[in-house]
């Protein structure tokens, strides 16, 4: 996903100035993933070079944007169009624990552990704000995250268990690799 | 004074070679107003564990008090009433009573220990698990998930000091599975001390402290004591 259309969401509610996208992008993504005024005003340039939103007349020293008919066609598109696993950012902790294993002197079962103490620690910080009221929305990714947070701590149950039958191959030397001339 | 204490807990089943170390020296105490869930592999001592918490099973060394009172020093009929009147339990094979109504396994406890209107406390018991009209039928007519909620409304109803749960929620959907778990942070909430197994890590996050068990052990233990601000709410 992309903030440019998170934008043309919001706008599509009725037009607002960049203060006000900013807030409500906050509270809609329930503060997880805060930007900047200036990332929304950079987006809103973009965006309005593409035809896809349009600057509305100054009122008050703030210049609100409204979605154009394309900007809207765009928002279509997008609810329409699934995420692909692809498009996600790579998993840093999977990435770790592969080199953890093949790196001489790491104590694999300690980086699991420590690992699954803190998404635990996580998840159970998730679930407290359960308690707290909320509004449907903002429960949602709440609970997106937390469904999240328990797939690492099974994945890494599964990695300990692994472990416990791994027998390492020998991983070739630096020096056995051959350097292309 | 905490409600439960394990102090250097080993619990070792059977003899000579076929003898099995299922716990390993466990220490843990929980105070009232805490729920403290125990996770870990198939075979690593947790249902032993919570046996030996509620009285059902004994140490082979160590020593398990309750509200101070160490379990080995009562005799069997006081031991039968403590366990009554303030251990709710929940077993990892439910154990309801087939000839028994919903609404009669329930409150069977309160019955036993002669508290009046039991029968209007078990509707409401069952109704906070979502089993409202289910009063009067047998475990065999209702569902898994359906048996396991009245088992659970089982162990909550009453004053209870303690509740010991093993996966009270292996048979139900994620959402019915939520409804317990609040279910039993309000009891602890309100007073009480609980003991949860699971391997369920989103019910284990309930819990106030997350025991992480192998082969007997605590290897490691997840508190919130420490919160970290990962987040605020809008
Ligand atoms: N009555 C018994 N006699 C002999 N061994 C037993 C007895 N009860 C349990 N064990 C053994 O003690 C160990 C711990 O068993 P326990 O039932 O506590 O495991 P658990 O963590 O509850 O597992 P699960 O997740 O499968 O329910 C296991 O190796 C088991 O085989
Ligand atoms: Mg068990």
């Amino acid at each position: 996903m992309s903030v440019k259309h998170g934008l043309l969401a919001l706008l599509e509610r009725g037009p607002m100035y960049g203060y006000q996208l900013r807030v409500a992008f906050d509270s809609a993504t329930g503060g997880t993933w805060p930007l900047n005024i200036g990332q929304v005003y950079t987006t809103l340039s973009r965006l309005e070079r593409d035809d896809l939103v349009a600057a509305l007349p100054e009122n008050e020293g703030q210049r609100p944007y409204e979605i154009t008919p394309g900007g809207r066609d765009e928002l279509r598109k997008w609810f329409a169009t699934p995420v692909q696993r692809g498009d996600r950012p790579r998993d840093e902790v999977a990435i770790k624990l592969a080199l953890a294993i093949t790196t001489p002197g790491v104590d694999v079962a300690k980086v699991v552990m420590t690992q699954r103490t803190a998404t635990m620690r996580t998840l159970q910080e998730y679930t407290r704000l359960k308690t707290q009221p909320g509004d449907l929305p903002w429960l949602l990714v709440l609970d997106a995250m937390i469904f999240q947070a328990e797939a690492e701590l099974r994945w890494l149950d599964h990695c300990e268990a692994s472990l416990l039958r791994y027998e390492p191959r020998p991983v070739p030397a630096a020096t056995d690799v051959e350097v292309p001339r | 004074m905490s409600v439960l204490e394990l102090r250097d807990v080993h619990r070792i089943h059977g003899a000579g070679e076929t003898a099995v170390n299922a716990l390993n020296g466990i220490s843990l105490t929980v105070a009232p107003g805490e729920l403290v869930a125990v996770m870990g592999p198939s075979g690593s001592g947790k249902s032993t564990l919570l046996n030996l918490c509620g009285g059902l099973d004994s140490p082979t060394s160590g020593q398990v008090l309750v509200d101070g009172t160490s379990l080995q020093s009562l005799s069997r009929k006081q031991l039968a009433a403590w366990r009554r009147k303030r251990i709710g339990y929940v077993f990892q094979n439910l154990n309801l009573i087939a000839s028994l109504t919903a609404a009669e396994n329930v409150a069977l406890p309160l019955d036993l220990d002669g508290v009046r209107k039991s029968r209007r406390q078990a509707e409401i018991a069952l109704s906070e698990v979502d089993l409202d009209g289910y009063a009067d039928r047998f475990p065999d007519e209702m569902s898994g998930g359906q048996q396991q909620r009245v088992a659970i409304a089982r162990a909550l109803i009453g004053e209870r000091r303690l509740v010991l749960a093993d996966e009270p929620t292996g048979a139900l959907d994620s959402r019915t599975g939520e409804t317990v778990l609040r279910l039993l942070r309000s009891k602890v909430d309100a007073g009480a001390a609980a003991v949860l197994v699971t391997h369920d890590a989103r019910h284990a996050a309930w819990a106030d402290r997350v025991v992480f068990l192998r082969d007997g052990a605590v290897v490691d233990v997840s508190s919130r004591d420490q919160p970290e601000e990962l987040l605020s709410t809008p």
